[in-house]
């Protein structure tokens, strides 16, 4: 049987690229950077409930245990990034109140941006952990 | 050709998205909360850190701190359920798992927020 000359030519038609084609500009890390540390604040949040619980059961009612954990490698990583996360989503997501505004548009400053956001979030994180590290913190006792 | 609409579905004016602006405003409204709310957020969270139990004790029982914890725990976890929705409105095509997944996510927002909320007044009323 002879080829069908109307079979769909489904294997060579073009598709739209998607994020495996591009290169990545920094405008595209920031905003997939935004949607995951959104992601990762949204299961972080459990760590919020969990303190605050902790609290509530009162003197020697796992608040030693967290505090202990929280102090843990682990725990420390894992408060890092939540940290960093927060500072993250807390300077891009001023930025997208700025661009629902109408501000920040222009391709060259929103590349700026862009890296600034970057710097500025990992630097909140360490200078935060470098303030409850040296002592610092605990002002509220 | 007559309608098949009926009257309150087209002054309504949604047609098949079921929805307006009103999930975009909301993002926004919580976000713009959470901007003064967050950086009080890590001024208590910083000011607690390495504390024994007295101190966030003492601290939560000021009403005024557990209501502004209150109001971070509740906006921040209402803005969380509106930004998830975004993600599985991008990623997940069918509606029945959809559905499934929004519904797991407000279960888990109500779950969490409701902990918190349960801790805060225990530590601030009993």
């Amino acid at each position: 049987m002879a080829e069908n000359p109307q079979a769909p030519a489904q294997a060579t038609r073009p598709l739209s690229p998607h994020l495996t084609i591009y290169r990545w500009p920094v405008t595209m890390m920031t905003s997939i950077t935004h949607r995951a540390t959104g992601m990762a604040l949204t299961v972080g949040a459990l760590i919020l409930a969990w303190w605050l619980v902790a609290i509530s059961n009162g003197l020697d009612g796992g608040y030693q245990t967290f505090m202990a954990l929280a102090a843990s490698p682990l725990g420390m990583l894992v408060l890092f990034g939540a940290t960093w996360s927060l500072a993250y989503h807390f300077f891009n997501g001023i930025r997208h109140l700025a661009w629902d505004l109408g501000y920040g548009f222009d391709k060259k400053l929103a590349e700026r941006n862009s890296v600034i956001i970057f710097a500025l979030s990992f630097l909140s994180a360490l200078i935060i952990f470098a303030i409850v590290w040296t002592g610092h913190g605990g002002y509220l006792q | 050709m007559k309608s098949l609409q009926t009257p309150l579905h087209r002054v309504k004016g949604l047609g098949s998205s079921h929805s307006g602006t009103g999930h975009f405003w909301r993002e926004r409204i919580t976000a713009a909360a959470l901007v003064p709310l967050s950086l009080w957020f890590g001024y208590v969270a910083i000011g607690l850190s390495g504390t024994t139990t007295s101190a966030p004790l003492q601290f939560f029982a000021q009403p005024v701190n557990a209501i502004l914890m209150a109001s971070f725990v509740v906006i921040s976890l209402y803005h969380a359920a509106l930004g998830v929705q975004v993600v599985i409105d991008d990623y997940i095509h069918s509606p029945g798992m959809k559905i499934f997944l929004f519904l797991m996510v407000r279960l888990f927002v109500i779950a969490t927020g409701s902990a918190c909320l349960i801790a805060l007044l225990r530590i601030s009323v009993f």
